[in-house]
């Protein structure tokens, strides 16, 4: 029963022998050989390498050596770049596509011993908040296979509720990390911009794009970040300050925390059930010793037509180089290169991709640029000048991470608006670079809900000590769904 | 065609593509070196791979802060990369990174001096800092276009100019200016057959007396002095034509074909790309402290009309001599190196630099610093002449056994006999002897035919295979030849 140990538990026990990493990884890749024909959680599963992989590690650790995870096995989501393994980002633009490099992140948990078991599915190039984009087909909520497990890390937020893997990295752009992590009941972390380095990560929209990692707690979760972590010299935009020890900050009393409920966030979209379980969780904060106030930012509402502003602009730019020339999907007998392009390109992506690539397209073009793109960047300024002025008053700032539990699968497919209010309030952290993270919190129904942590930049040891003192208050991150007990 | 003759008046820009001389690309770390077999040079993000991220390459940025320095400009203290979006398959990513609102110099410019040796001042608007594109290839691939991106993400300076041009001459001239000072800075080899040194030229013609612009049309990629010069001439009488004739110049980009000696309609303006620049967002915002800039001031060279007003008052050259002589760096340090081994002779130096040695270089196409003839090699040759061991004529004919062979100036003179006679004695000798051969000569020269003096000068030099030392032999001439 290996898959009921939390990720820290592992690695001591790897320390300990108490189990090899060859016996993890067999019983891990058990769990997501059975599970797969249910959720769809994993686009490649890499059993061979995986094993051989574990076995190099029990050498190591024999011999007491190792890194911080030697032997622990985790997964990517699909569109890290992973040396010799296929990297599809959900799209059949690139269902042929091998990388002949790793991305700094996976060479990073490599070096940190971790073993990496597959590719996790997710949304077409990370678009999308139900995990229903994907070319491999849809991810399916452990707690509930009918509902959505949220997007568009849906993959690794799946397969990590249902203790499939202990760890799986993810990325968030408007969202993609916390608001699976709620659906699913578990913790997921996206880091200041600029702490996780984007190299091999591939674009979606750059200026928002994250990496971070959905674990079953905060604990784990700092253990996993502390390693992804870190300057990037062949990321312009990573940012060189030294990483702290997020798990020696874990346990810091709250006594004196300042905690902000962004009022703004407490809407009419807001369930009221989940509503009430953010409620309870600020009372256990409260409890803790920590001031509980109101803090309104403004500009926040705007968060949403502003990121379909941004993202798109970017996106629109960079899938631009899936052109049919050099990689990934290419139509048969093109007649010229106009036909190679668009039929390429047309066959190559998904309706949500060829929608932002058209929307950014338009909101980039000559006459429209300075009323969309720039006045988007405007509100985003001004999104980021509430969120520091609100940092001026409190801690951290609190909300829920989702205003719903999962919906149904196909229930917002046919309006992509209604689909894009799923990230109202994660947006706002992404277009201002901000660390934030989703802890469970409890249940609407059968289905679990997330409370949001928003913290000051690089603050991302004070947001996982908050949760991780919240978490060891509750049971709610212990909580997993039934049927993959 | 002359356009001012006719009334009307030509107006002038051009954009020039420098190629950056780092060893790496201007975000990857791939060779930049010309002539690798396709794609050898190509790294994954100069392929535009999934995934991968420019890094910028701070010697491209030194390299342009050197020619922004060197042409007055101002020096951006923050400059801003933006996407240039569009596909072609030589683009990679289907964007170029580029600079668009916040370049890293603007406002700069140049002195050119003109045929008839005014001076003209041609604005530059601005140079920013972008990668190169990579080639397509058509040749031996059948029905397949080959696509080579081992020029992809070279470092390139676009150097815009004010349209200040009034003729073709001008803008060759003012090209070859900015030629002379890239490769002075060393921040281009300048080398235009490989495409290292291009230009776009935005050519346009108004009634002379109009102070509106006319209506542009922009020739693409010329890679040599002389179609800049035909292809603009071409192009304006297009233009005066068409508007004679009772036509309008559409804006319009168009291909200069040195074949037929046209420009031809490439695209219009309705069928240009909308481009969609936004700040990359990979990349952030280049911020230079004024240390960086400080310090490549302080590592500036001496630039080409610094070292041109200096050979002319420290050597007493000619303004145009002095032109001439620093046109490039490598020819005004051989110049200065010969005049170093005979400093009293600068204005000799700089006849056989700009005159033997040129003509020599020239006819097998050799650039002064192939080492064919050093600088030493050839001021040993011009001490002879300063100490009248040879004359001048004579140094003509040791300089080319000097070509031809490898022994120096003293080696020929001495097994070739070529000494100058300097002995009075020797000369007078000489002098009797051809008297007493041409009596005739001698009488009607007496009876008053002056000009039989150079007949003397030339049979006396003949009689000593030309070593009598001219000055001499002049002197004893005009005494003995009148008796």
């Amino acid at each position: 029963m290996v898959h009921r140990n939390s990720l820290t538990e592992l690695a001591a026990g790897l320390r300990a022998k108490t189990f090899s990493s060859v016996e993890l990884v067999r019983a891990f890749l058990q769990r997501i050989e059975a599970a797969q024909p249910v959720l769809n959680a994993f686009i490649s599963i890499t059993a061979e390498q995986a094993l051989a992989a574990a076995a190099a590690a029990d050498r190591e650790l024999a011999a007491g050596r190792g890194g911080p995870l030697a032997g622990v096995p985790i997964a990517h989501k699909d569109l890290f770049c992973t040396a010799g393994v296929r990297t599809t980002c959900g799209s059949r633009m690139l269902d042929n596509f091998v990388s002949p490099y790793d991305a700094t992140v996976v060479a990073k948990l490599k070096a940190a011993g971790a073993i990496n078991l597959g590719k996790l599915n997710m949304d077409e190039f990370a678009m999308g908040s139900s995990n229903e984009t994907s070319w491999f087909g849809p991810v399916r909520n452990p707690w509930n296979t009918d509902f959505v497990p949220g997007g568009s890390s849906g993959g690794s937020a799946a397969a990590v509720a249902a203790r499939l893997i202990p760890a799986a990295t993810a990325t968030d752009t408007g969202g993609s990390i916390r608001q699976p992590a709620a659906l699913c009941g578990i913790t997921g972390i996206k880091p200041t911009y600029g702490r996780v380095s984007r190299y091999g990560m591939i674009a979606f929209a750059s200026s928002l794009d994250q990496g971070g990692v959905l674990t079953t707690s905060a604990a784990d979760a700092a253990l996993m970040l502390r390693e992804m972590a870190g300057f990037d010299a062949n990321d312009s935009t990573s940012v060189d300050a030294p990483v702290p020890d997020y798990v020696a900050e874990l346990d810091a009393p709250l006594a004196g925390v300042r905690i902000g409920l962004i009022k703004e966030f407490v809407d009419e979209g807001l369930d009221r059930e989940n509503e009430l379980r953010i409620r309870d969780a600020l009372k256990v904060l409260e409890r803790l010793g920590a001031s509980l106030r109101e803090v309104s930012l403004p500009n926040l509402p705007r968060s949403v037509p502003v990121y379909y502003v941004v993202a798109p602009a970017e996106c629109s730019s960079n899938l631009a180089r899936y052109d049919g020339v050099r990689f990934g999907h290419r139509c048969q007998e093109p007649r010229d290169l106009q036909d190679l392009y668009r039929r390429s390109r047309g066959e190559g992506f998904g309706a949500e991709v060829k929608r932002r690539v058209m929307t950014g397209t338009y909101v980039l073009s000559a006459g429209y640029y300075d009323a969309y793109y720039l006045k988007a960047q405007r509100v985003r300024q001004l999104i980021a000048a509430d969120f520091k002025r609100a940092f001026g008053e409190v801690d951290v700032l609190v909300g829920p991470t989702s205003p719903t539990a999962a919906f149904r699968l196909g229930a917002k497919t046919a309006d992509p608006i209604t689909m894009y209010l799923n990230d109202i309030y994660t947006i706002g952290a992404n277009l201002a670079g901000l660390p934030a993270l989703s802890v469970p919190c409890g249940f609407v129904g059968d289905l679990p809900v997330g409370l949001q942590v928003v913290g000051p930049h690089f603050a991302e040891g004070r947001i996982l000590n908050v949760a991780h003192r919240y978490q060891r208050e509750t049971d709610w991150h212990r909580r997993s769904p039934e049927r993959f007990a | 065609m002359n356009a001012t003759a006719s009334g009307w008046e030509t107006v002038i820009g051009l954009e020039i593509h420098a190629q950056l001389a780092t060893r790496s690309k201007i975000f990857s770390g791939a060779a930049t070196a010309y002539g690798a077999p396709p794609n050898a040079q190509a790294s994954l993000v100069d392929l535009g791979y999934p995934g991968v991220l420019p890094v910028l390459n701070r010697e491209a940025v030194r390299m342009a802060v050197r020619f922004g320095l060197a042409i007055g400009a101002r020096i951006a203290r923050q400059s801003v990369f933006a996407r240039k979006n569009y596909f072609y398959p030589d683009l990679p990513k289907g964007y170029q990174i580029s600079q668009y609102e916040l370049p890293i110099v603007a406002q700069g410019a140049l002195d050119v001096v003109l045929d008839d040796g005014s001076i003209k001042r041609v604005g530059i608007t601005r140079a920013h800092l972008e990668e190169d594109a990579g080639k397509s290839l058509h040749e031996g691939l059948g029905a397949f276009t080959g696509v080579d991106l081992n020029r992809a993400g070279t470092p390139l300076i676009e150097i815009v100019s004010e349209p200040d041009m009034r003729s073709a001459k001008e803008a060759v001239a003012y090209m070859k200016k900015v030629h002379t000072l890239v490769r002075y800075l060393e921040i281009c080899d300048g080398n235009m057959q490989e495409g290292s040194f291009r230009c776009d030229a935005n050519v346009s013609v108004r009634p002379k007396g109009s102070d509106r612009l006319g209506t542009r049309a922009e020739i693409k990629n010329i890679n040599s002095f002389r179609y800049v010069e035909k292809a603009i001439q071409y192009e304006v009488a297009r233009q005066i034509e068409l508007i004679e004739s009772g036509g309008k110049v559409v804006q319009e980009t168009r291909l200069y074909d040195p074949d037929k000696g046209e420009t031809r309609s490439m695209r219009t303006k309705e069928e240009a790309n909308d481009y969609r620049y936004f700040p990359d967002p990979d990349l952030l915002p280049l911020a230079l402290d004024e240390a960086f800039i400080e310090e490549v001031r302080a590592g500036l060279p001496e630039l080409p009309d610094e070292k041109a007003a200096r050979f002319s008052s420290q050597y007493g050259l000619s303004a145009y001599d002095a032109g001439v002589l620093t046109a490039s760096r490598e020819l005004a340090d051989y110049y200065e190196e010969v005049v170093r081994a005979v400093p009293r002779e600068p204005k000799l130096a700089a006849n056989w630099v700009m005159g033997e040695l040129a003509a020599a270089l020239n006819k097998e196409n050799l650039e002064v610093g192939s080492g064919r003839m050093p600088a030493a090699r050839l001021a040993s040759l011009l001490a002879r002449i300063a100490d009248q061991t040879i004359s001048g004529k004579i140094a003509k004919e040791v300089f080319e056994a000097m070509w031809a062979g490898g022994e120096s100036a003293d080696v020929i003179i001495e097994s070739k006999g070529l000494k100058q006679i300097t002995d009075t004695g020797a000369i007078e000798r000489a002098i009797e002897e051809v008297m007493a051969k041409n009596p005739g000569q001698l009488a009607d020269y007496r009876a008053g035919k002056d000009k039989l003096f150079g007949f003397f000068v030339g049979q006396v030099m003949k009689a000593t295979q030309g070593k009598a030392n001219p000055a001499q032999l002049n002197e004893l001439l005009r005494k003995k030849l009148p008796g």
